[in-house]
């Protein structure tokens, strides 16, 4: 095997893809907790962090470090093995999400046809995570956040994926590639003028599969301390987090894929117009959660019950239709 | 489901209340909040028997910190036991101080100039504005939205400026004496409220926009913990716990105390008597208490701050007294018996947080955990006053 064949093989793109998707997601992770913390010291007209770095930059690598650098404690009476595989179960296939996703046309990790498939299959593993902390953890608080969390996510699954598959229908095809190239002619192309209601459904969805305030149940901090996680310090606590910040790159990145044209735009490349509109949507996400009050459990539900999934529905019916009509 | 507390004499706190019936065995879930917990803002402990995320039971356990604030009395001279009143309750301390100098100045049968009496007002109105402030950013912490609590500290904190002006601390004010105020008010405390109060003013509207009227709000608060009149009454519920569930009973208006029958303000009063109109009393008091401070400001005359004929080593005549004062948190009350001697005989504190705290137990069976933080909240209550 000369040397351009291993280049060029598949395999070794795969891993050369997902090394650079997990230093992608590390300096992601420690700029978004920063810019998390900028973004609420905003909003509540206080600096931030200011004392680390320029602007208080550092900061979160400084975290990350004292993090890292605690020492581990499991809890007496606890399912070590659950406990201990819950925060890497909950980082990995998160990471795998990335996967599929267009940064710009030839900026893939790895291009399947079945990519949204590929991205909702892993992103569902994640409850498994929240699940077995909760009950691993033996902790009455992490045992109810599980089970909010548990419940949470299998009930806005549903929404999210009615919402999905109104753009697989119109687009004929489960590759974000596809549906990216669909929608680079320009700001009227983009799929959000013509799913406007999908998209809606799809981002309180991903708020909620996300566990962001305002649906932030499982770890609902005046009522479950600190939910599924309670008992987790140091790099457990910290991979946790990790995963919520890269879920929250995940479900933005989707959007911009499947809603806001991807990486369509003029003047910047491609990847920069990409990572410019999941940190728009990101914004969006730490403004609900620092100026909204969390909803009751029941409200939550009652949302995703009574006015999501029939909206979803009725969406997907109406696309269908529309569709066949126009054949 | 009854409580039956009084008639089980023995045994410990589980035994007693949640004895593992065959068919809730393993189903119920006994959870504690507290003592060291985020919704119970301070050392409270609640113990609640739930069933999914239903409470079946919640009862509050109480005395972690309980200092024997009543039994410190005993051993104190009259003066040296005021300081001991701004640690009953901290957030309005001012209350305290001035239902115990009150009620030592109708046992002696002391004279209060009248600058003095107007001080008071202001001072406690402003103490007032401040507790209630707090509790608003708190509450909204409950409900899970972080952000208004540094708006509300914003306020506080310029309130706690003006009163480090004259009282010289910033939270365990001791600020009253027998006869009146320890110092007087200069330009500069005056200049300082006056300003305050125009830019409070546009605060409160604010409030209310980015707060009040937003929808997940009001489906946390509303129909949430309804308080109906009769319950209220029978726990003894005073301040804005009651005049949410729509009487308007205040100390200030019902036993009229110092200057207030001469000053015009409303008792704000709710209708359902849910967490959201004890929300909005709390907001209305505000405004009220605004008013307050401003017709103090305008009336007040001058002469001297303090009656300067109390004896240092004071001795009231033999005899009980109970002058009680509206706190942020309801009707203070203080008793006290004297047997002529240096120190009071007996101090019995009546403190608006216990009695509200009561109702919580009823308040909160049968609702989801996350309605239970808000009841806990919207009672308002303030641990070390109800442990004493």
């Amino acid at each position: 095997m000369t040397m351009t064949e291993i280049i060029s093989h598949p395999l070794t793109k795969l891993v050369l893809g997902l090394v650079l998707i997990l230093v992608f997601v590390g300096v992601n992770g420690l700029i978004l907790v920063w810019m998390e913390r900028k973004v609420v010291g905003f909003i509540q007209r206080r600096p931030g962090p200011y004392e680390v770095g320029p602007h208080g930059i550092l900061q979160s690598l400084v975290d990350g470090v004292k993090l890292i650098a605690k020492q581990l404690v499991t809890p007496r009476g606890a399912d070590r093995f659950l406990f201990w595989l819950a925060p890497m179960l909950s980082v990995t296939p998160v990471v795998i999400c990335f996967l599929p996703i267009p940064f710009s046309p030839g900026l893939t990790a790895m291009d399947v046809n079945l990519g949204l498939l590929l991205i909702l299959a892993f992103s569902g593993i994640n409850v498994l995570a929240l699940c077995a902390a909760g009950w691993g953890s033996n902790n009455k608080y992490a045992l109810i956040g599980a089970a909010r969390a548990v419940s949470q996510s299998v009930a806005y699954e549903i929404p999210l994926l009615l919402s999905v598959l109104c753009i697989a229908f119109q687009t004929g095809s489960l590759s974000l590639s596809a549906v990216a190239e669909g929608q680079s002619r320009g700001l009227l192309s983009w799929n959000l003028w013509v799913q406007p209601l999908a998209f809606v459904i799809f981002f309180i969805s991903a708020t909620a599969e996300t566990n962001r305030a305002p649906f932030d149940l499982p770890e609902a901090e005046s009522e479950l301390t600190a939910g599924f996680h309670t008992e987790y310090s140091g790099m457990g606590f910290g991979l946790f987090f990790l995963a919520e910040y890269t879920y929250m790159i995940v479900v933005c990145s989707v959007a911009t894929a499947l809603f806001l044209g991807a990486h369509d735009g003029p003047f910047l490349p491609g990847p920069w117009w990409f990572v410019l509109k999941v940190y728009a949507l990101i914004l969006a996400l730490m403004w609900f959660r620092w100026t909204f009050p969390r909803v009751r459990f029941d409200q939550l539900l009652n949302l995703c019950w009574k006015w999501l999934i029939p909206l979803g529905l009725a969406n997907l019916l109406a696309t269908a239709l529309v569709l066949k009509l126009g054949e | 489901m009854g409580f039956n507390w009084l008639s089980e004499p023995r045994g410990d706190y589980y035994t007693r209340h949640f004895v593992p019936t065959p068919e809730a065995e393993g189903d119920r879930l006994i959870l504690n909040l507290g003592p060291q917990h985020p919704s119970t803002h301070g050392v409270l402990r609640v113990v609640v028997e739930m069933d999914g995320e239903y409470i079946m039971k919640a009862e509050p356990v109480l005395g972690y910190i309980h200092r024997m604030q009543e039994k410190m009395g005993e051993v104190k001279t009259w003066r040296q036991y005021l300081p001991n009143m701004g640690r009953v309750d901290y957030l309005h301390a001012l209350a305290w101080n001035w239902a115990y100098v009150g009620a030592v100045e109708k046992l002696a049968g002391i004279e209060v100039p009248p600058r003095a009496e107007y001080i008071r007002v202001i001072t406690c109105e402003l103490n007032r504005i401040s507790s209630h402030l707090l509790w608003w950013g708190a509450y909204l912490l409950d409900l899970g939205a972080f952000t208004p609590i540094l708006y509300a500290f914003a306020d506080r904190e310029r309130i706690m400026d003006i009163l480090q002006m004259v009282t010289g601390s910033r939270l365990t004010y001791c600020y009253y004496r027998f006869g009146g105020v320890s110092a007087d008010l200069g330009e500069g405390f005056i200049q300082a409220t006056r300003d305050f109060l125009k830019q409070f003013k546009t605060r409160i509207p604010m409030f209310h926009d980015l707060v009040t009227g937003n929808m997940i709000l009001r489906g946390r608060c509303e129909q949430i913990g309804v308080l109906p009149l009769e319950m209220a009454r029978r726990y003894g519920a005073t301040g804005p716990v009651l005049r949410g569930s729509g009487l308007a009973y205040d100390t200030r208006r019902a036993e009229p105390y110092s200057v207030y029958p001469s000053l015009d303000f409303q008792v704000p009063v709710g209708v359902n008597g849910d967490a959201m109109d004890r929300y909005d009393v709390r907001l209305a008091e505000m405004t009220q208490s605004i008013a307050i401070i401003e017709q103090a400001l305008e009336a007040m005359p001058d002469g001297p701050h303090i009656n300067p004929d109390v004896h240092e080593r004071l001795k009231p005549p033999a005899g009980e007294v109970y002058y009680a004062v509206e706190g942020g948190r309801g009707k203070i009350g203080v008793h006290l018996i004297s047997d002529g001697g240096p120190r009071p005989y007996r101090v019995k504190l009546r403190s608006p947080s216990f009695c509200n705290l009561q109702l919580f137990a009823e308040l909160a069976q049968g609702t989801l955990l996350a309605d239970a933080v808000s009841i806990l909240g919207s009672l308002d209550l303030v641990i070390p006053e109800i442990d004493r």
